[in-house]
């Protein structure tokens, strides 16, 4: 597979093409100096600046970011917990059940739990608004994060929390210096698996969200019925920009450390 | 030397430190432990040896508090450590997998179990840097886990579990993952720094080389029960069942029926056309009754020539020959297809070596050899 032929080549550019024209398009179109979402007028970057200058679409980023935060925080420590118990617990009486309660919001559809939790929000009275979002955000996200934590946790090699506890450890004490620490990489990668799915939630958002709260994905929603403005293709290229270095570093992050982590061992082998 | 006279399991005023008393722990229906009772003495270096799911591993692990006993009490220095949980026991254990913490360095590592007793920082520093040099990691003290190798980690391990000064260590297979030169090189600092600490270990293995090499008193498991406790030598020599003799070294086991006893004497009938073995025994046995004969290869002399004056000799074909370099255990068949093993030093050179495959050799043994078991 190593050799260049006209066959590879055009798999991969149709393949790459199929994927990433679209945001190209968009990126591109973000510079256009005309109002006119089709027609190029030349470079410009004055989209940008009048995209600071919308307060109403400053407003969404900030809730969007503030119920991204909290409700995967949220979401990270709730499964975690459940990740926890399921691994450890061992076997019991409905295990089975249990485990699948937990994940069966992965493929529930998101209409249908949106649609769910906005009842329940009516029923018990509560007033639609950032909290509930990040309630509803937290319901589905955390099943993702449990997901991530249990397939590090099944590794884990149990006779490290047993040392622990044998040094003196309280079991809190034990998770807490030893557990934690050591599957910290899942736990934050759960995090932001959490952080990107309630980023870019409509759905769910729309259905619990009051009117005094508009998360940014309902605000583009919105504003693209009206037409879709240059300003708009800003804002996603924006974003796209944040999630690219994100994803680059963390991976360059990881990938490091691997590294050195296998050279160090290898050292480690020759000096003995 | 004072070595020989540790042995406080003679004198009926020594306390135990450890005892069980008829405990018993089981998972569902499996029973691991079986209505055990044990004494282990303080100072001692301790082996439960046996295969694989004879119950070792959990006599352990109860003593460490991660499991509880179904009945029965386990007794630490007189007091009963049933509902004790295991960070409040006396108690460290070196685990298997050693389960040193990779997100700490050596010295954290070490550190760990006494930052847990809110020791003050300075004697922590002290203890911790006693605890590299008895384990001559001091170089290391600021690497990672896996920075440094196998054996280093088997000594960190060890240096973390005995950084409390418990009353009791318990080792897990703690020499399990070396290869074999350094697990021998290792057995030996093991012994060590248990004479050096004056700790009580308590070693599980598999590997009866091991057991017999570190220990003090070894206890011979299986299905949940002890079979047998002795010294290591007292073990090997008179194994009280067939059991222990196979499974602690090599043996020959004969059985037969005790046809005739003269004083200590016990004559075996034991096959048509082969001549009676004469064993050594104080126990009576009646007339008739089935005895197992065993006998240690290396107890067997292989000769060309037919000796003179032994008390038993047979005749047989050398079927095979294993070299091991210093010594050699001949496989010889008898005219009734029963296969002995011999073994014999190789003090000559082999090509000066008066038989090989195939040849008639004469086998012979002194009536006090073998020993005489009833199971």
């Amino acid at each position: 597979m190593r050799r260049f032929t006209w066959f590879n080549a055009t798999s991969i550019t149709l393949g790459f093409a199929f994927l990433y024209m679209p945001m190209i398009i968009l990126v591109i179109y973000s510079f256009n100096a005309s109002k006119l979402v089709t027609v190029w007028a030349g470079f410009s970057t004055k989209w940008y600046g009048e995209l600071l200058q919308d307060s109403a679409f400053l407003d969404a980023v900030w809730v969007t970011v503030k119920v991204a935060v909290m409700s995967s925080s949220l979401a990270t420590i709730l499964g975690t917990m459940a990740a926890y118990v399921m691994v450890r617990s061992g076997r019991f009486a409905g295990r089975t059940l249990f485990s699948g309660m937990i994940y069966a919001p992965l493929v529930m559809p998101e209409v249908i739990t949106g649609l769910s939790l906005l009842l329940l929000f009516i029923g018990i009275g509560m007033d639609r608004g950032v909290f509930t979002i990040v309630l509803a955000h937290t319901t589905f996200a955390m099943c993702y994060v449990s997901v991530v934590v249990s397939s590090r946790l099944v590794s884990f090699d149990q006779s490290l929390e047993e040392a622990a506890l044998d040094l003196g450890c309280s079991p809190w004490q034990a998770f807490r210096l030893v557990t934690l620490p050591i599957i910290a990489p899942a736990v934050i990668s759960g995090w932001l698996l959490a952080f990107t799915l309630s980023l870019d939630d409509l759905v769910i958002a729309s259905f619990t969200a009051g009117p005094s709260a508009t998360t940014l994905p309902m605000k583009i929603w919105s504003s693209v019925r009206l037409g879709v403005s240059p300003k708009i293709n800003a804002l996603s290229t924006l974003m796209i920009a944040v999630v690219t270095i994100g994803v680059i570093t963390a991976s360059l992050i990881s990938k490091r450390n691997a590294v050195r982590q296998k050279r160090e061992e290898q050292a480690a082998a020759r000096s003995a | 030397m004072a070595l020989d006279e540790f042995a406080p399991w003679r004198d009926p005023n020594a306390k135990p430190i450890i005892h069980f008393q008829n405990v018993t722990k089981r998972f569902g229906d499996f029973v691991a432990i079986d209505d055990l009772t044990i004494d282990i003495y303080e100072q001692e270096f301790f082996a439960l040896l046996g295969p694989s799911g004879c119950g070792k591993t959990t006599l352990m692990r109860m003593l460490a508090g991660f499991e509880t006993p179904t009945e029965g009490t386990i007794l630490l220095s007189g007091e009963d450590i049933g509902p004790i949980p295991p960070n409040k026991r006396a108690v460290n254990m070196m685990f298997q997998s050693y389960a040193l913490f990779p997100h700490l360095s050596i010295w954290d590592n070490i550190a760990f179990g006494l930052r847990r007793d809110n020791m003050p920082k300075n004697e922590v520093g002290d203890r911790v840097e006693e605890m590299l040099r008895l384990t001559r990691m001091e170089k290391f003290a600021r690497r990672k886990p896996h920075q440094v190798s196998g054996g280093q980690r088997q000594r960190v391990a060890l240096a973390r579990s005995l950084a409390k000064a418990p009353k009791l260590l318990l080792l897990d297979e703690p020499l399990g993952a070396l290869d074999k030169k350094l697990r021998q090189d290792t057995q030996f600092e093991l012994m060590d720094i248990q004479e050096k600490t004056g700790t009580t270990f308590v070693i599980v293995t598999h590997d009866q080389e091991e057991a017999m090499t570190v220990a003090s008193r070894v206890a011979v498991m299986d299905h949940g029960k002890i079979v047998q406790v002795a010294t290591p030598d007292a073990i090997y020599e008179t194994p009280n069942s067939t059991y222990v003799a196979d499974f602690i070294g090599d043996v020959n086991l004969i059985e037969g029926k005790a046809v005739a006893q003269d004083g200590e004497k016990v004559t075996i009938a034991w096959a048509e056309g082969q001549p009676d073995i004469i064993g050594t025994s104080d126990k009576p046995f009646s007339n008739g009754k089935t005895v197992h004969f065993a006998i240690r290869p290396e107890k067997i002399a292989i000769a060309a020539e037919k000796p003179d004056g032994a008390a038993n000799t047979i005749q047989g074909k050398v079927l095979d020959i294993a070299y091991l370099g210093n010594i050699s255990t001949y496989h010889v068949e008898l005219a009734n297809g029963h296969i002995i093993k011999a073994q014999a030093a190789n003090n000559r050179r082999i090509s000066r070596r008066s038989f090989t495959w195939e040849d008639q050799v004469w086998l012979s043994w002194t009536d006090t050899a073998g020993i005489l078991l009833e199971s």
